[in-house]
């Protein structure tokens, strides 16, 4: 006997942290991530009693990379291309808010064509990333076409964006003061052709997955987020407009010309799983109509950016910018001693914002239901760590 | 924090601290921000101005037109309906469109954070950014509060901004308050050593598990090979 328990005793120390079960107590400590593929580079532990899970507790950080730390060594245009890496399916986005800081501490006018082609660059990007992230959520929910199909179509913008900036997806298209390069000949008609396509393929994304009874029935009441603890949580993005509240910066703070153009915030009032989920198809046919509203409105000649010394530098101060990004609002807080570099740069982005509320939402979840539940966050690992 | 990596760290520190200074001997940045001066904002920005227009082409930049200090109104508004409740406890840094941010001493933070939420309607935390000034031995913790049950209010951001010795940085937390910043604070105190009292967690968060050096966002801190 004695040699039995000396074995399981040894098997329970080998099996370090993955699956441990003691005896005392009923419940399973699991570790999900961050090895394992449905959560990207992120670990949450979770406590299960049976089937529910009663404890959760998530441990970011296997990405961070100090982007905070490397902007106070490098001068403001050379900070572009490392702040892209946190975020890199909507790099237009994660520099579009940083440009804008600087701009407001240097004191830039940026012109206006170069206004409209970061618009419609950032509007582009977005689907790529929305595009991308719901490839992930349906392959999670055990809907491959679904993976397929984004993944597909997301080469429909991709294919513009590399024509456009010269890169398929790590860009560092923006600047402060424009952007890097003029759109090129007959970008207009190549944009309308690929949107137009990308509008019917969003009909066939909700026949074959927003109306599949099986999604409907792993969503539709799961993970509720009441608009209370919404605005509790300071959560953003689709998570915030799927809780009932139509918040976007787009909106609510136009930036650039975003005041030129009519456009209505998409939100739902369901507060489940399925609204988050639905939310950023809504968002996707909404940046539709943005798009060819900015291309139809762009001027058709002038500068793109504004001239720059070599080492742009404005008197000490500070900003806060923002834009709708993927994933939310993404703010930069940005403090300037009056030398080219930054003296201090936050980045505030809506994945470290939306974490906050996965415990809130699995403690008396299912753990079938995690799954919609962790992707619904519309959650990027790599940005939140920064 | 231990005592031997900042020994090890204060021959690089010299060195690199030299250097920023003597670029940016001028002007400090800490003094825009200071919590002593009222709207000090507008003082740096008339200094610099002269030094830097000139410099740059002046079809292309506007360099001061957008802080000029006239403020608009519904902004002085909202800081004459702060001021007129909380009186001294809060010395306001700046207004400028959209962007207001109020100093506020640590003892009175909770106090006030409370009425911003629950008569300003100032209802969640962007971000929590902390900010060291090693010359002034201090650091400074901002909170960027936003509104989403005020519509009109969505433009806005407030920042409040406190100040705490940077040798034995301590702060209350603003959990009671605004749940979302919870793990913006653990942030701060990790990448700042910054101890929030009352929060449950001053823990590692971002950092790896075996982290033993200084809190990496404090100025003593060098990149290595930088």
């Amino acid at each position: 006997m004695a040699n039995i328990q000396d074995r399981i005793d040894q098997s329970e120390k080998l099996s370090m942290e993955i699956v441990k079960e003691s005896p005392d107590d009923r419940l399973m400590t699991l570790s999900v991530g961050p090895q394992h593929p449905g959560s990207g580079h992120f670990r949450f532990t979770i406590k299960l009693d049976g089937d529910y899970i009663v404890f959760c507790d998530p441990d970011p950080g296997y990405v961070h990379r100090g982007e905070e730390k490397m902007c106070e060594y490098r001068n403001f245009i050379q900070n572009i291309p490392h702040l892209e890496r946190p975020v890199i399916h909507d790099s237009n986005n994660i520099t579009y808010s940083y440009s804008l800081a600087v701009e407001e501490l240097v004191g830039i006018q940026v012109p206006r064509r170069g206004q409209f082609i970061r618009a419609i660059a950032s509007e582009l990007n977005r689907q790529v990333y929305t595009l991308y992230w719901l490839a992930i959520y349906g392959i999670f929910l055990g809907h491959s076409t679904m993976f397929m199909w984004p993944t597909g179509d997301r080469e429909l913008f991709i294919d513009l964006l590399d024509a456009l900036t010269g890169a398929r997806v790590t860009h560092a298209f923006n600047i402060p003061g424009g952007v890097r390069n003029d759109v090129p000949n007959g970008f207009k008609d190549r944009c309308l052709r690929n949107i137009a396509y990308f509008e019917k393929r969003l009909k066939e994304y909700e026949d074959i997955f927003y109306n599949n009874p099986l999604l409907r029935q792993r969503t539709e009441g799961v993970g509720i987020l009441t608009k209370e603890d919404a605005i509790k949580l300071g959560v953003t993005g689709s998570v915030l407009r799927a809780s009932g509240i139509p918040f976007d910066v787009r909106k609510a703070e136009p930036y650039d010309v975003y005041n030129e153009i009519d456009f209505k915030v998409q939100y739902m009032k369901t507060c489940d799983s399925f609204a988050r989920s639905y939310v950023p198809l809504l968002d996707m046919k909404e940046s539709c109509h943005i798009m060819r509203q900015l291309l139809d409105k762009m001027p058709d000649s002038g500068e793109v950016r504004a001239k720059l010394q070599p080492n742009p530098k404005g008197p000490p101060g500070e900003a806060y910018r923002r834009v709708e990004s993927g994933r939310g609002a993404l703010g930069y807080y940005i403090v300037s001693d009056g030398t080219p570099k930054a003296y201090r740069v936050k980045i505030s982005v809506g994945s470290f914002r939306n974490i906050l509320a996965l415990p809130h939402l699995l403690i008396g979840a299912k753990l079938a239901d995690m799954p919609s539940i962790y992707w619904g966050l519309n959650y990027w690992p790599v940005e939140a760590d920064r | 924090m231990s005592e031997d990596s900042n020994k090890n760290k204060s021959g690089d520190t010299n060195t690199s601290q030299s250097s920023i200074s003597s670029s940016s001997s001028p002007s400090k940045p800490a003094a825009a921000n200071s919590p002593n001066t009222n709207i000090s904002s507008s003082t740096p920005v008339t200094k610099a101005s002269p030094s830097t227009p000139p410099s740059k082409t002046p079809a292309t930049t506007t360099s001061v037109a957008k802080k000029e200090p006239e403020p608009p109104l519904f902004e002085k508004e909202l800081v004459s309906q702060i001021s007129s409740q909380l009186g001294d406890k809060v010395k306001v840094s700046y207004i400028r469109p959209l962007r207001i941010k109020i100093y506020v001493d640590p003892v009175n933070i909770v106090e006030v954070a409370s009425f911003l939420r629950d008569s300003m309607a100032f209802d969640h935390a962007e971000s929590v950014a902390g900010t060291d000034y090693p010359k002034e031995n201090q650091i400074e913790v901002v909170y960027h509060l936003g509104s989403y049950s005020r519509v009109d209010l969505g433009a806005h951001i407030l920042v409040l901004a406190t100040r705490t010795n940077r040798d034995d940085a301590r702060l209350p937390t603003l959990i009671n308050v605004y749940k979302s910043v919870e793990y913006h604070e653990r942030e701060t105190f990790e990448m700042l050593g910054v101890y929030f009292e009352g929060h449950p967690r001053n823990e590692r968060f971002l950092l790896p598990e075996d982290w033993a050096d200084i809190p990496p966002l404090r100025k003593e801190f060098r990149i290595k090979g930088r």
